[in-house]
């Protein structure tokens, strides 16, 4: 062995093999939509949005609430809310492995965040959707958090968020993740009743059970552009009815355009579009 | 009408088959068999009662969907007198999936709603298979607010595959159909009960199944997701579909258990198609005695017992508060 070979790290050492795709990880990135390479940090500074075609990337809950939220100030709602197995549901998989996997990759207890906050000094309370976990599935620990969420916005008099990117129920949690549906639904009826706004954004994507209460029932509902927002799966309806889907089917756009949302709003104006309607609902001089 | 019979009943099947024979060629035998008849007779039912007896998840899904299971018009007719179908949304269509109506239920005036499935071919494509379109719900929605408008009781009869995924549905909605009475439910000022009598599908279901008491038949069902949906998505296979069926909680046994379901009501043997009359007799006992309870109660205690009852569904830990 030379004295080189000797100085050599042994990763460098196995040859070209392995060297050539060594592309520096995270410096770059590919925008799936048009494909265009962009700095990393250029699409951080852009909101996961793609600065060419403005395609908006799936961001993560905290990520969300960090690109809402006013840094001061914060605290988390429903954290003590935490996953339970009361089917002792298997399949392939049984449930709590998949709990298990879904925290260690993320970092959460289950796939809804809350939290109390402002957004440019107004204060809200904002939940989001963890998509990675478990597809942002709802259970008993997202119901349970999103009325924790409601009812403090009930005591303090203040506005309800909710950033939606759900699959839709948990099916592991069977039929009581089908009455998260009905829960979380009639939460909002409370919110209304003390005159509270509930803006409702729907992200990609929005699908069955949670669009089909809470994230339809907002007082204004937004969608980021491109979102799929729907009840039923693509896939499934495409069986159904044996016929390919129209363009942009079950797509933000197509929810504008036959009047199932208020407006599509692209992330990085959501902040100010959001304090814009808020302070309106809630009859506040407009924040500076 | 023959009964039609599932796979697991073949061996009732048999039996019956033989007693059918018999019974053919008893008119010009010599020798006496009416009393071996009358022997196969008692035996097919012991053995429907036996069979019955260990229905698992799966079976009783069958069940639940029994070409000939008694569907809602069955029932209200059945049960209610002066029934008088209101029809459409107001806004695009008449949705034959969801039926709905005023009726008398022993002389007292109320709102009966259902999913309506259909007998034949051409009534099963009629009614959709009993899958709901947003105008369905539309059409439900404005039953539940005519009744609270005239203080009637609202009864709910739930029997669907689930809601329609379709494109036109999707067009017009579906998402916030369903989430629009999930909502006015929750805050309806006249008692609703609701009652699966045959499988409850997921949203489709709900949407008529925000209630104050809700009562399940004993081989009716009740899910998030049909059990062949479940299995296609967590097996990779349908096929797969009985265990799925084992692992979601399904049935009403299970469901009152679990505290999701407050009645169970009884079927008479080998389920509600082979005596529709003794289940609606016990059926209408049922909801005779709930809808006293109910109607008894101030709007305001109705009300508060109802958000109590949706704010405590789930089933999660919690850590101290620190």
């Amino acid at each position: 062995m030379s004295w080189l070979q000797k100085l050599l790290p042994p990763k460098i050492k196995r040859g070209n093999g392995t060297s050539k795709k060594t592309v520096p990880e995270g410096l770059w990135s590919k925008c799936p939509s048009c494909e265009a390479v962009l700095y990393r940090t250029d699409l951080e500074k852009n909101q996961e949005v793609c600065p060419k075609c403005g395609f908006h990337n799936r961001i993560g809950a905290r990520a969300r609430l960090n690109l809402i939220l006013d840094p001061d100030g914060r605290f988390e709602i429903g954290a003590e809310v935490t996953p339970l197995d009361p089917l002792k549901f298997k399949d392939q998989k049984r449930y709590l492995d998949r709990l298990k996997a879904s925290q260690a990759e993320t970092g959460e207890t289950d796939a809804l965040v809350v939290m109390q906050g402002s957004i440019k000094t107004v204060p809200v309370v904002a939940a989001a959707f963890e998509f990675r976990f478990q597809g942002g599935s709802m259970g008993s620990v997202v119901g349970e958090r999103f009325v924790r969420g409601v009812n403090n916005c009930i005591e303090h008099g203040l506005p309800f968020i909710c950033f939606s990117a759900s699959g839709g129920a948990r099916m592991q949690e069977g039929l009581f993740s089908l009455m998260q549906v009905a829960k979380t639904s009639a939460a909002l009826t409370a919110l209304s009743r003390a005159r509270l706004p509930f803006i409702s954004v729907l992200t990609d994507p929005t699908m069955g059970g949670v669009s089909a209460s809470f994230a339809m029932l907002g007082d204004i509902i937004i969608a980021e552009p491109g979102a799929l927002i729907g009840f039923a799966g693509p896939r499934v309806i495409e069986q159904t009815v044996r016929e390919t889907l129209p363009e942009g089917f079950q797509r933000a756009e197509f929810l504008l355009e036959h009047g199932a949302v208020d407006m599509i709003v692209d992330r990085r104006e959501m902040r100010d579009r959001l304090v814009t309607l808020l302070t309106a609902l809630m009859r506040r001089p407009t924040s500076s | 009408m023959k009964t039609s019979f599932l796979d697991f009943e073949q061996p009732i099947a048999e039996l019956e088959a033989k007693i059918e024979e018999l019974r053919y060629v008893q008119d010009d035998s010599a020798v006496d068999i009416s009393e071996e008849i009358e022997r196969l007779t008692a035996k097919s039912q012991a053995l429907t009662k036996d069979i019955y007896a260990k229905l698992n998840a799966w079976q009783i899904a069958q069940v639940s969907r029994h070409p000939q299971r008694p569907y809602a018009l069955d029932y209200i007719h059945g049960m209610f007198t002066d029934f008088e179908e209101l029809h459409g949304d107001r806004a695009f269509a008449d949705d034959p999936a969801i039926i709905g109506g005023l009726a008398r239920f022993e002389g007292q005036p109320v709102m009966v709603i259902g999913h309506q499935k259909g007998r034949d071919t051409k009534e099963k494509i009629y009614r959709n298979f009993g899958m709901p379109r947003p105008e369905g719900y539309r059409k439900a929605l404005r039953l539940y607010r005519l009744a609270e408008k005239f203080q009637l009781p609202i009864i709910t009869l739930i029997d669907t595959p689930g809601a329609y995924p379709g494109i036109g549905a999707e067009e017009r909605g579906q998402s916030e159909a369903i989430a629009r009475n999930l909502y006015v439910m929750a805050e309806l000022k006249v008692p609703i009960i609701g009652i699966i009598i045959g499988e409850g599908g997921s949203g489709g279901a709900l949407a008529l199944g925000v209630v104050d008491h809700l009562m399940m038949l004993q081989y009716s069902t009740y899910s998030v997701i049909s059990p062949e949906g479940c299995a296609s998505i967590l097996w990779k296979s349908a096929d797969k579909a009985p265990e799925a069926a084992e692992s979601l909680a399904i049935t009403a046994s299970r469901l009152k258990t679990l505290g999701l379901v407050d009645r169970v009501i009884a079927e008479p043997v080998g389920g509600a198609h082979r005596n529709p009359e003794l289940m609606m007799q016990t059926l209408r006992r049922a909801l005779r005695d709930e809808l006293q309870m109910l109607m008894a109660k101030s709007t305001q205690n109705l009300l508060e017992a109802r958000y109590d009852r949706l704010m405590s569904y789930g089933k999660f830990k919690e850590a101290p508060a620190r």
